[in-house]
């Protein structure tokens, strides 16, 4: 049963695990389709305070280096807004998703 | 070797002898002395189990499940009110398909506070998706046990093992206690398929979309359908190795009877000694015992009492609102028997402890031998008005 990187797709039971697990880590499983507000950093404006990384109730904020403004990963952002509440210098912008 | 033990120390050897390697538990009488033991038999070296103290039932059974997901034969015990706080994680547990094997020591529900026996507490967790095994004495209670994580571990659902309050828990029986060495022949280890591990990461349990959910508990019915043959096949193994055999019911005299009398738990042991004396009267008598109720063995049901003239059926149990829950099941096998349906009596007998004597089980016979038919839905029995 070890994961694959390709996509597996699921007819019905019959290639179903017995147990709702997945056939694969995290990183095979991106979960930010449901998000309709999606944050923007102006880097222009970033003081690299990180509050936003330390905030992110889903690890979606990549940190890299501290001379570096953070990454949102899109993949598993979830458009909460917290990080844009808590910026002290308001440079996220909440802009809605087009789909 | 031979010894007279409790039935909760019977739950004890079980868990040792099929090398649990995690217990995690809260006590609560009649089940107390289960994890006493099992406490003792850790720290003394006997058994190389991590043995956790948890702060409630819930998290006794949230532990149980994290230790077996991780790969670990699993072990807890519980009763009543602590089976009920764990309901959450029960569903959890059958859902995420662990094999963990529970014992359930059978005590009413509060209020009136109470600690003697009924079949109330698991028969509310009937529909969890756990299997559910009433024992009748001390020795089925220990090789239970094994059995359990032996069918447990082929299906991938967990196994309650229940014995009642005080009849057995705390009543001294001899008891055959197997060689660990034989017991390791029976029972392999536990090698699960998928498991949390962190060289191979997956989520567990994660939100699951109405696309696939349904799909999940197909398989979960399914695997309890081949249940029943996997619980009469390694009944019948363990039979071979051990010299006792179990299934899914069991008959006692049964075969040119004409009235059966249905039974579970130590109601049912009793009941042998009346069908004796009846039968000595010349009276056509025998007894079926429901020892596995999840699965529900319908077709050995319909089996042992289709055609005859008359089932007796004794609930140590109550749906509020229906009948005795064994009552209901059996009449509901019933349903779409094409054969000749034998009029059905449906007793209520010792709730919350009060003795089910030989005295008791005889005038129930007695009382539906005399009838064409049953004037209600509950017969109560010794019920004072
Ligand atoms: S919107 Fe919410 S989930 Fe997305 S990066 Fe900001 S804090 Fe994280
Ligand atoms: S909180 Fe705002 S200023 Fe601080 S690192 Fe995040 S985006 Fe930059």
């Amino acid at each position: 049963m070890k994961h694959s990187k390709k996509e597996i797709k699921i007819k019905g039971a019959s290639d179903m695990p017995e147990m709702s697990a997945s056939l694969g880590s995290m990183a095979h499983n991106k979960t930010a389709s449901w998000r309709n507000l999606k944050p923007v950093i102006d880097e222009s404006k970033c003081i690299k305070c990180f509050i936003c990384w330390k905030f992110c109730p889903d690890a979606a904020i990549d940190f890299t280096d501290e001379n570096t403004p953070p990454k949102i990963n899109y993949d598993y952002c979830k458009g909460c807004g917290i990080c844009a509440h808590e910026c002290p210098v308001k440079c996220i912008d909440m802009v809605e998703e087009e789909r | 070797m031979k010894k007279v033990i409790l039935g909760d120390h019977a739950v004890s050897y079980g868990a040792l002898l099929s090398r649990v390697q995690t217990i995690a538990a809260y006590p609560i009488t009649p089940q107390t002395l289960i994890i006493e033991r099992l406490s003792e038999m850790t720290a003394n070296g006997e058994s190389n189990a991590i043995f956790t103290k948890v702060e409630s039932e819930h998290s006794a059974m949230a532990s149980t499940v994290g230790s077996s997901a991780s790969g670990a034969r699993a072990f807890t015990a519980t009763s009543s009110q602590g089976l009920a706080l764990m309901h959450e994680m029960l569903h959890w547990a059958a859902g995420a398909r662990l094999p963990i094997v529970m014992a359930n020591v059978n005590r009413a529900m509060a209020p009136g506070w109470t600690i003697w026996t009924d079949q109330n507490d698991s028969l509310s967790a009937r529909d969890t998706g756990w299997m559910q095994i009433y024992c009748q004495n001390n020795q089925e209670v220990l090789d239970s046990i094994i059995l359990g994580y032996k069918v447990s571990e082929q299906v991938n659902l967990p196994t309650m093992v229940i014995l009642d309050a005080f009849f057995l828990s705390h009543t001294a029986e001899g008891v055959d206690i197997p060689d660990i060495k034989e017991v390791d022949k029976f029972l392999p280890p536990y090698k699960p398929e998928i498991k949390m591990d962190i060289n191979d990461p997956r989520s567990f349990g994660a939100l699951t979309s109405p696309d696939v959910y349904m799909e999940f508990r197909y398989k979960m019915q399914e695997s309890m359908d081949k249940a029943k043959e996997v619980i009469t096949r390694e009944g019948k193994e363990f039979g071979k190795m051990f010299g006792r055999k179990y299934g899914l019911v069991e008959e006692y005299r049964t075969e040119d009877a004409d009235t059966i009398l249905v039974a579970s738990a130590t109601v049912a042991s009793t009941a042998r000694a009346v069908i004796d004396e009846m039968r000595e009267a010349g009276q056509k008598v025998g007894l079926l015992r429901i020892r596995v109720f999840r699965p529900f063995p319908t077709e050995e049901i319909v089996r042992v009492i289709g055609g005859k003239k008359k089932v007796i059926v004794i609930d140590r149990n109550i749906s509020f609102g229906k009948t005795g829950i064994f009552f209901d099941e059996v009449k509901g096998a019933f349903y779409n028997y094409t054969g000749n349906k034998p009029p059905m009596f449906g007793y209520i007998a010792g709730l919350g402890g009060r003795d089910v004597t030989p005295k008791v089980i005889r005038e129930i016979m007695d009382d539906a031998i005399k009838k064409d038919k049953p004037e209600s839905e509950i017969l109560w029995k010794g019920v004072k008005l």
